[in-house]
């Protein structure tokens, strides 16, 4: 057999066209079309009064302007509250474009369509909104104190009150020879994709039909959002993702207001819209995630293991829950990572605040909660005098343990059940990789340089490929190419590639021969989306089921041709054949054709399916009952719940005591997702999450100023890190196949970020002895740090001193 | 961010551009690696942009080794790059490559003009810095006439000149470095190629026994506008190899009065500016001795 392609480091083969600029983003595609750009509220809080266009009717090249007053039927309501929960007691959207207040900067007002966006740009210069301002709330504290409210009818600024708890945390505690407690904040930041949102929408007068290009993670969605809401049969509504400029969650949202205006636009001027988001646009009217306030007690016994742990957490929502309370849930549930709690209660707020919303970025609250975990295990291991790997180590979940019951409920709705892992090895693995216990001498090698080293580490659990499901189509043609498709999108990840492996490797054909199409309803018309790190598991599962119904479906056809038994048969690059009788074969082209009997001969390969061609078996009907003609199927993979992946990072670290810079100097990652399709693009997927972690921890932050203004709208002053700053990864793989889907995978694409923040703050704890409870942290807040005289000293532990 | 409606012309003499920034709302484009932006944020809307790319003659860099205007002449239209790269310019005035190699990134430094630099009048820039440091000049042309003017009557705030109606900037001249002296430039930035969070340039002179006769300083994303501080009182007399670098560092600590911003506080800047004198002095006293 030569095809077989799983797990193999093949090269990603739509790399040549993303990376020579022939990649076909929205802003590539209509060009022509009408140009929106939007009015989007100065205020972070404030009452409209008035809007005032007649200074801008006269702009040459104006074609529309709309305000709230425009928006008909559906439109005229809230967006949806796409993931409703019965903790989620006050959900609030806003309209697509504000209706009488505005509860952030950015938020949409006065959407303009012009002949270009400079146009358009130009008129909404002239646009004058009115406004009395309202009192406004940032940040997760303001919000708890609600000495204001972001919205009049929830005074509390409480959006939900989730809770999970696993015994009475109470007694535990009580019950527990020591206790511990502390309170951290992590920060926001952002998904910060190189292409910001898009819309393109045509509508085709002749047959009432609109076809919308959107930069999304979820096309099947906004194509059911749009029909909805502007009262279009579906199957009159095309939505394609095409090329996608990176997602990392916030193009999972949707509809995006500009996801319905610019196909409403396109409908009412009988004229093709476009919109591109810019950069400024997407800082302050998309989505941004991370912000909490935690305070913790764990309860512990002298040998450091966990008896009980007590979260209490604030998560700053933004101004509306257009996405439910994931972020909040995933942080609850995943907190707990690879570690046994005897008894765990969680109850985290979810609250508003008059700043941009905030829904999952890659991670989704698991940085949060791993940032919460693991914290928890260093203190546990200072307070004990202990390696803070032994530690972690005692509390690890077994390898005989699995399917582990946490005795939460996920994001899915499902128990929180560990399908399998090897959180022991991943230890072992990462104390290795990183030379963890040669840390004393690296310290002491650092001091005499000049500069102090640390080291920290943390571990995750992720739960990834949530259902409901996925589906796949697999097709061969007479030409031998085969053709597949999923509903679900792709932003960049390299499924053009994990996908046509899977396919060539279960049908036996060449890898060259498959075409891979996501993301486009045309093609597949059910489909849930891309998030959460579940495309492998999800279509990918499904694909592989499509491809061996094809299989099965070529082989009986071979079979009868060949005069041979099914089981003697094999496929191979793309030729079915009776095991071990050369020449008794038939190209799985050819079996394509003879799959479709035809009357007409249309081409010369056509012509050996038509009805005088062959014998023929003239006591059967051409195709059998129950039996459809092609060589194609459809499947799909709706589990039972989620993977669980997990891994262990670590960090070291060298500060300069002179300047207070902080270089991440290695950075180790031992990473398990399963069976692995191509681990090349696992790497590549773990290379981008710690990039991600390292900006989240040492430089990304949205600095809000107290009127809800955010100051560093720009990456002139939102500082993502260059590849210069981002350390050489080092990264050891283990494979713990999940035996909840027939191809043993789990997910890979977020696990790359989680941990960051959790063990770069370790690090530097590490390094300078000074207590780290906010992150990010920057050379400027470290000076303060460690120049005030009442920062918590923390006491060193040992760093692989066996115990 | 597409810019306002703007006029534009690339005039072919200098005579020709200076008429045409005589009216309202015109404005130099050099590089327009600064203005651009400015524009596309809609922060600036100028009502014509006289790019002065085709004016022959002010592309060269022009080296005098010694004697009368011993120095290096930068021409409006040299590109940071240029200087980056320019080994006579290095060897009669080191600090113009030094610098240069901080600023931004090779794709900005291939069209950023040193002169837009210094007439954008930006404290976070290095070369406004450098000119200072150096006790440069640069030539302004107005429809009147060319005259020279100093650094420290050219500078008057953040992103303010001294000159104002149709002018342009045709060229900086740096001073070449006196014998017996070296210089050292360094910055702390937040990622490589930022603009500083803190940057020092330095000059110290020895005397013929390596004794310390003048350390001086200019620092970057310090104070409103570029200013040199004479450090020489700390370090007056010492050898260079025990010279109290630390009690130079301290001074200059004294000397300068930086804002806070979302990057760094007042103080955070502070201490940077005494740990980049400590080190830029001790490194350039070593390289003085050697001039
Ligand atoms: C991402 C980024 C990072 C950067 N980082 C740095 C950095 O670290 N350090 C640094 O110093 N700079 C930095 N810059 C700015 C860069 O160096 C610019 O090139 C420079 O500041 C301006 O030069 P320019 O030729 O591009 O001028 P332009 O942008 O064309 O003009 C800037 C201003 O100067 C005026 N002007 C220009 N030339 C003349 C002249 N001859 N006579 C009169 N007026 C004139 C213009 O009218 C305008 O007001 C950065 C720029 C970017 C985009």
């Amino acid at each position: 057999m030569t095809t077989k392609l799983m797990g193999e480091p093949v090269r990603r083969r739509e790399d040549l066209r993303l990376i020579t600029g022939r990649g076909r983003y929205t802003d590539d595609i209509g060009h022509g079309a009408a140009a929106a750009a939007f009015v989007r509220s100065p205020y972070a809080h404030a009452r409209i009064l008035g809007i005032d266009v007649d200074a801008a009717l006269d702009v040459e090249g104006v074609i529309a302007i709309y305000t709230y007053e425009d928006l008909v039927g559906p439109m005229a309501e809230p967006l949806p509250v796409l993931i409703p929960h019965p903790q989620l007691t006050a959900p609030r959207t806003g309209f697509p474009l504000a209706r009488d207040v505005v509860q952030h900067v950015g938020e949409a007002v006065v959407m303009v369509v012009a002949t270009d966006r400079y146009v358009a740009e130009d008129v909404c210069d002239r646009i004058t909104v009115s406004y009395e301002e309202l009192p406004v709330v940032v940040g997760v504290d303001a919000a708890r104190a609600a000495a204001h409210a972001v919205h009049e009818d929830v005074p509390d600024n409480v959006a939900a009150r989730h809770h999970q708890e696993t015994g009475d945390v109470e007694a535990a505690l009580a019950a527990s020879a020591r206790t511990l407690s502390f309170t951290q904040y992590i920060e926001r930041s952002a998904c910060m994709p190189m292409e910001g949102k898009g819309v393109h929408a045509v509508w085709n007068h002749d047959d009432s039909s609109l076809r919308v290009h959107t930069s999304t993670q979820a096309s099947t969605s906004v194509r059911a959002a749009i029909a909805a809401k502007l009262q279009l049969s579906l199957e009159k509504v095309e939505v394609i993702a095409p090329d996608v400029g990176g997602g990392f969650g916030v193009k999972i949202v949707h509809p995006w207001p500009e996801e319905l205006l610019v196909p409403m636009a396109a409908i009412a001027l009988g004229q093709p819209v476009h919109w591109a988001e810019d950069r400024r646009e997407h800082f302050i009217s998309s989505a941004h995630e991370r912000e909490q306030r935690q305070e913790i007690t764990v309860g512990y016994d002298d040998e450091g293991r966990v008896t009980a742990l007590d979260v209490r957490a604030w998560h700053d929502n933004g101004a509306y829950t257009p996405y439910g309370i994931i972020v909040p849930i995933v942080t609850a549930t995943q907190l707990v990572g690879p570690y046994a709690v005897p008894v765990y209660r969680v109850r985290i707020d979810s609250v508003y605040t008059n700043t941009v919303i905030v829904t999952p970025y890659r991670g989704a609250g698991r940085p949060q909660g791993c940032y919460a975990m693991e914290r928890t295990m260093d203190r546990i291991a200072q307070d004990l005098g202990l390696d803070r790997a032994e530690v972690r180590r005692r509390n690890l979940i077994q390898p005989d343990q699995f399917p582990y019951d946490h005795h939460l409920t996920f994001q899915d709705g499902r128990p929180v059940i560990y399908d399998s892992g090897n959180y022991e090895g991943l230890l072992d693995k990462l104390v290795a990789l990183v030379g963890w216990d040669r840390a004393e001498e690296r310290r002491a090698e650092a001091a005499s340089r000049g500069k102090q080293l640390g080291i920290g580490m943390a571990m995750y659990v992720e739960g990834t490929g949530p259902g409901p499901y996925e589906g796949g189509h697999v097709q061969v043609l007479g030409s031998g190419k085969v053709l597949v498709s999923t509903g679900l999108t792709s932003q960049g990840q390299g499924h053009e590639t994990a996908f046509a492996q899977i396919v060539a490797h279960e049908l036996g054909v060449p890898i060259e021969d498959v075409e891979v199409t996501t993301g486009d309803t045309r093609r597949f018309g059910y489909a849930v989306g891309t998030f959460a790190s579940r495309a492998a598991v999800m279509s990918g599962n499904a694909i592989a089921l499509a491809a061996r119904g094809v299989r099965a479906k070529a082989l009986r056809i071979a079979a009868d041709v060949l005069e041979a038994d099914v089981d003697d048969l094999e496929i191979d690059e793309g030729l079915v054949q009776v095991k071990g009788t050369p020449g008794a074969s038939i190209p799985l082209r050819t079996v394509a054709v003879l799959s479709n009997p035809l009357r007409y001969a249309f081409d010369e390969a056509a012509r050996q399916a038509t009805q005088f061609a062959g014998p023929g078996d003239d006591s059967k009907p051409p195709v059998a009952v129950g039996d459809a003609p092609g060589l194609e199927h459809v499947d799909y993979y709706s589990p039972i719940r989620s993977t669980f992946a997990s891994g262990a990072h670590a960090a070291v670290v060298e500060i300069d005591p002179t300047t207070w810079e902080i270089d991440v100097v290695d950075y180790a990652v031992v990473h398990d997702c399963g069976n692995i399709i191509n681990p090349m693009i696992v790497e590549g997927q773990v290379h981008g999450g710690v990039a991600q972690g390292v900006g989240g921890a040492l430089y990304e932050r949205m600095a809000y100023d107290g009127d809800g203004q955010l100051q560093n709208a720009s990456f002139m002053d939102f500082l993502m890190p260059y590849a210069s700053e981002v350390p050489d990864v080092v990264i050891d793989h283990q494979e713990t196949p999940s035996p909840l889907n027939p191809l043993g995978l789990k997910g890979a694409g977020e696990a790359g970020v989680i941990p960051g923040t959790a063990c770069i703050a370790s690090a530097i704890e590490d390094a300078v002895g000074r207590r780290i409870a906010a992150m990010p942290i920057s050379p400027t807040e470290l000076y303060d740090l460690v120049r005030n005289p009442d920062a918590e000293r923390v006491p060193a532990a040992p760093t692989g001193v066996p115990a | 961010m597409k810019p306002a409606p703007f006029g534009y012309a690339d005039p072919t003499s200098l005579d020709e551009a200076l008429t045409l920034l005589t009216e309202d709302g015109a404005k130099v484009l050099a590089g327009g690696q600064s203005l651009l932006p400015l524009l596309s944020m809609r922060l600036a809307s100028p009502a014509t942009l006289v790019d002065i790319n085709r004016i022959p003659g002010l592309d060269s860099v022009v080296v005098t080794p010694s004697g009368d205007g011993a120095g290096v002449r930068v021409g409006a239209l040299v590109r940071h790059v240029e200087l980056l790269h320019h080994a006579e310019a290095a060897q009669v005035q080191p600090l113009l490559a030094r610098a240069t190699s901080n600023v931004a990134h090779p794709a900005i430094r291939n069209r950023g003009t040193t002169v837009g630099s210094i007439a954008h009048a930006d404290p976070s820039g290095e070369m406004t810095s450098v000119l200072a440091l150096t006790g440069g000049s640069v030539t302004v042309a107005t429809p009147a006439g060319s005259s020279a003017v100093g650094w420290a009557d050219f500078f008057v705030g953040p992103l303010e000149t001294s000159v104002h109606g149709p002018a342009v900037v045709t060229e900086a001249f740096f001073p070449a470095l006196p014998p017996r002296t070296g210089t050292a430039f360094e910055e702390v930035s937040r990622r490589k190629g930022d603009y500083a969070v803190c940057g020092a340039g330095v000059t110290v002179t020895l005397d013929e026994d390596s004794r310390v006769t003048s350390a001086r300083a200019s620092y970057i994303s310090v104070g409103l506008v570029p200013e040199v501080h004479d450090l020489t009182d700390a370090v007056v007399g010492q050898s260079v190899d025990s010279a109290d670098w630390t009690a130079a560092g301290a001074l200059a600590r004294t000397l300068v009065d930086p804002d806070g911003d979302l990057h760094a506080s007042a103080d955070y800047r502070r201490l940077l500016v005494g740990v980049l004198t400590e080190r830029t002095l001790a490194r350039a006293a070593q390289e003085a001795q050697n001039r």
